[in-house]
């Protein structure tokens, strides 16, 4: 079975700061990937890349064996026009650190607005569709809400929904609980181990090690935009094997 | 003193229609350019913030030149210059394009800022659901987007009725226009002051509930926030 | 556009020269002005400061007038108005009339501006400053004014440039400025488009330095703001 996720020698400068330095990745069907690293490390702009938030300098990226952001023209590779790029992106679900629900909408309204205005669902399939999301992360009976009305946490879980209401392929996590006040964390924690469990793809970039530990196939260490370290969680976290590493989770767990 | 109370009274009825229709011309031609303003602010500022330089450049210059430049010079160029070229305007029409034109330039800053003034987050979480660039502006942008609008335009429409006072100057049958005429064409002077406060008064008519409903907006925004 | 730019042909180099000295002459009525109305409106905003009812009152009436009134109707009053209703003894020129005119328009939207600057600080300036022990007085002067005078910058440059293109107004009162030479030019040549497009560049030009200004500060007080 060839990895659902392929990040090839994947290069990203701002200007002259160079933020991934050659990246390459291979996530398997249903892996839990974790990427750990501290701040300037590049992992939030690896992941932005793969939906293509950000645009790479260099190499390339594939979700099911389809090239992403780009298409192949012959020899050269061209940039997707902006509706092929949304259709990529339809099929890959991201949840962002400050969540970014929309404001003027319910939290039914912000499920239910990807399936009706991508995917071109009735208002009434949609919102049943929605409903089952919300109830599955536990918030139907905050679906007439707006978001100002939630606590952070419910917040996040909405997100969730929105994203998994679309049935993603891969489902890809930028810091999902950095922003949250620290007894808001474990609604959202509870959540995302459920999705791990039912057996989806999802890369995560976190801080929060021992869950990281727990649900993890595979962890990553990165530094300075690169892989420094990379193997099943028991061993990057009890045995560390590059300085670097160690002197990172050394500052992470004495906090 | 009392005889200019006397006067007044004495040709109020005179006075107070003549003003009155003015009024209204002023507020027909006010909500004239309003409507054009709107509608051709929108075009500009989608200029404004497309990725095409060939449509960024010139709307930015447009919106500069139309910001340099007083709306009189403007007007006297639509009015007495195209006549020149060959184009007639009555004066109406000229202080409709005019402004509108004018308003355009301001109307589209106040419709960029509010695209811009929502977080890019949104944008963002929009973009990774799988919207094109164009849903969602319409689905997710624009609708927030409107509520930060709706002040600053009431208050561009609050120094557009006042700018309506410019296109007396090209004889069109509005406020300033109408009272001096009046005062010139009866010979009342010795109340011209007097007609011209009654004319601040009608502006005032126009523009006091303009500034109640913008600070009621931007207490709403204020509280949507 | 070439048979155009041919009609300037004859007048070019005279034009050039009477809106130039014209763009002075309106440069200068707009620098006077401008401080008439910072006087008026820095007046007008720190009058309510000595919390007088009536002060307050008439401030805020004056404010509230000049504000929902066009600057015409000011100039209007002012020059023609006040001669024709018999008081000889007021009777200005009309350069005089259109910096009073532009002024006590000017000061009303200026003491808004001040007002709304002062006011935007946070509160705890002010209580910190007194509890150090600093007079009302002092902790204006050091501590509130100074950073008042920040966030107010680029609303008066807003408003400078918007002085510019009032002084256009004053020619309807025959005040010696550019849009007054222009009419002259295109009425005596017979080219108003002309002679009123060059105006606006001239106007343009003027503007420009302004307009520029207004985008740096407020790039500029937008950053201090945010560390503050």
């Amino acid at each position: 079975m060839k990895p659902l996720l392929r990040i090839v020698d994947l290069h990203k400068s701002f200007g002259t700061l160079e933020v991934l330095a050659g990246i390459s990745i291979d996530v398997e069907r249903g892996e839990k990937l974790s990427i750990i690293g501290p701040s300037g490390s590049g992992k939030t702009t690896l992941l932005r890349c793969v939906n293509y938030l950000e645009k790479p300098t260099a190499g390339h990226i594939y979700v099911d064996d389809k090239l992403i952001g780009e298409k192949q023209v012959d020899d050269k590779f061209v940039h997707l026009s902006d509706r092929e790029l949304a259709k990529e992106r339809a099929e890959i679900g991201f949840v962002f650190q400050r969540f970014n629900l929309f404001p003027h909408l319910t939290a039914l309204d912000n499920v239910s607005v990807a399936p009706r205005r991508v995917l071109g669902l009735e208002k009434r399939d949609a919102e049943e569709r929605a409903l089952a999301m919300l109830e599955k992360v536990g918030l139907a009976h905050k679906a007439g809400e707006y978001p100002e009305r939630l606590s952070g946490g419910q917040q996040q879980r909405v997100a969730i929904a929105r994203v998994l209401v679309m049935q993603p392929k891969l489902m890809l996590f930028d810091e999902a609980t950095s922003a949250l006040d620290p007894e808001l964390i474990g609604e959202v924690l509870k959540v995302i181990r459920e999705l791990a469990e039912e057996g989806r793809t999802m890369v995560m970039v976190t801080h929060e090690i021992n869950f990281a530990e727990e649900i993890s196939d595979r962890v990553i260490f990165m530094d300075d935009g690169k892989i420094v370290e990379e193997g099943p969680p028991h061993e990057i976290f009890a045995n560390p094997t590059h300085q670097r590493t160690r002197e990172f989770l050394r500052q992470i767990i004495d906090r | 003193m009392p005889e200019f109370w006397i006067k007044m009274w004495e040709w109020w009825p005179e006075i107070f229609p003549v003003l009155l229709r003015a009024t209204a011309m002023t507020v027909q031609v006010m909500i004239g350019a309003l409507i054009v303003a709107l509608i051709l602010g929108m075009a500009v500022a989608l200029m404004r913030i497309s990725k095409f330089k060939l449509l960024r450049y010139p709307a930015l210059f447009y919106t500069d030149v139309m910001r340099g430049t007083p709306a009189l010079v403007q007007i006297f160029i639509i009015y007495f210059g195209l006549s020149d070229l060959g184009i007639e305007f009555d004066p109406v029409s000229a202080a409709i394009i005019g402004l509108g034109m004018n308003g355009a330039a301001y109307v589209g800053e106040i419709y960029r800022a509010g695209i811009e003034a929502i977080h890019r987050g949104q944008v963002e979480a929009a973009l990774s659901l799988g919207m094109t660039p164009a849903r969602a502006m319409r689905y997710i942008i624009l609708p927030q987007a409107l509520r930060l609008m709706l002040p600053p335009l009431c208050n561009y429409a609050i120094l557009l009725v006042k700018d309506t006072a410019i296109i007396s100057t090209i004889a069109a049958p509005e406020i300033m226009f109408e009272a001096r005429r009046l005062v010139q064409a009866t010979f009342m002077y010795s109340i011209s002051g007097q007609i011209y406060l009654l004319c601040a008064g009608f502006y005032l008519a126009l523009t006091l509930p303009l500034s109640q409903v913008a600070k009621r907006l931007e207490k709403a925004k204020e509280r949507w926030r | 556009m070439i048979d155009f730019l041919r009609g300037y042909e004859d007048y070019l180099g005279g034009w050039l020269w009477e809106m130039g000295i014209a763009s002075l002459a309106t440069l200068q009525l707009m620098f006077v002005s401008f401080w008439l109305a910072c006087a008026i409106g820095m007046v007008a905003a720190l009058i309510p400061m000595a919390r007088i009812k009536a002060l307050n009152l008439l401030v805020k009436l004056y404010i509230g007038f000049f504000r929902g009134v066009p600057v015409l109707v000011i100039l209007y009053w002012i020059y023609f108005a006040l001669p024709e209703m018999g008081y000889e003894v007021l009777v200005v020129s009309s350069y005089t009339a259109a910096i009073l005119g532009l002024g006590l328009h000017g000061g009303a939207f200026l003491a808004e501006i001040f007002r709304s600057g002062i006011e935007s600080l946070h509160k705890g300036q002010m209580e910190a400053a007194l509890s150090l022990g600093m007079t009302p007085a002092k902790a204006m002067a050091y501590i509130v004014l100074p950073q008042a005078i920040r966030v107010v910058l680029p609303p008066i440059a807003n408003f400078a440039v918007g002085l510019l293109k009032e002084t256009a107004l004053c020619s309807i009162i025959a005040a010696p400025e550019l849009m007054l030479r222009a009419k002259d030019l295109a009425s005596s040549s017979f080219l108003p488009m002309h002679a009123f497009v060059m105006a606006a560049v001239f106007y343009y030009i003027m503007s420009f330095p302004l307009m520029r200004a207004v985008e740096y500060l407020e790039v500029k007080m937008g950053k201090g703001l945010r560390t503050g």
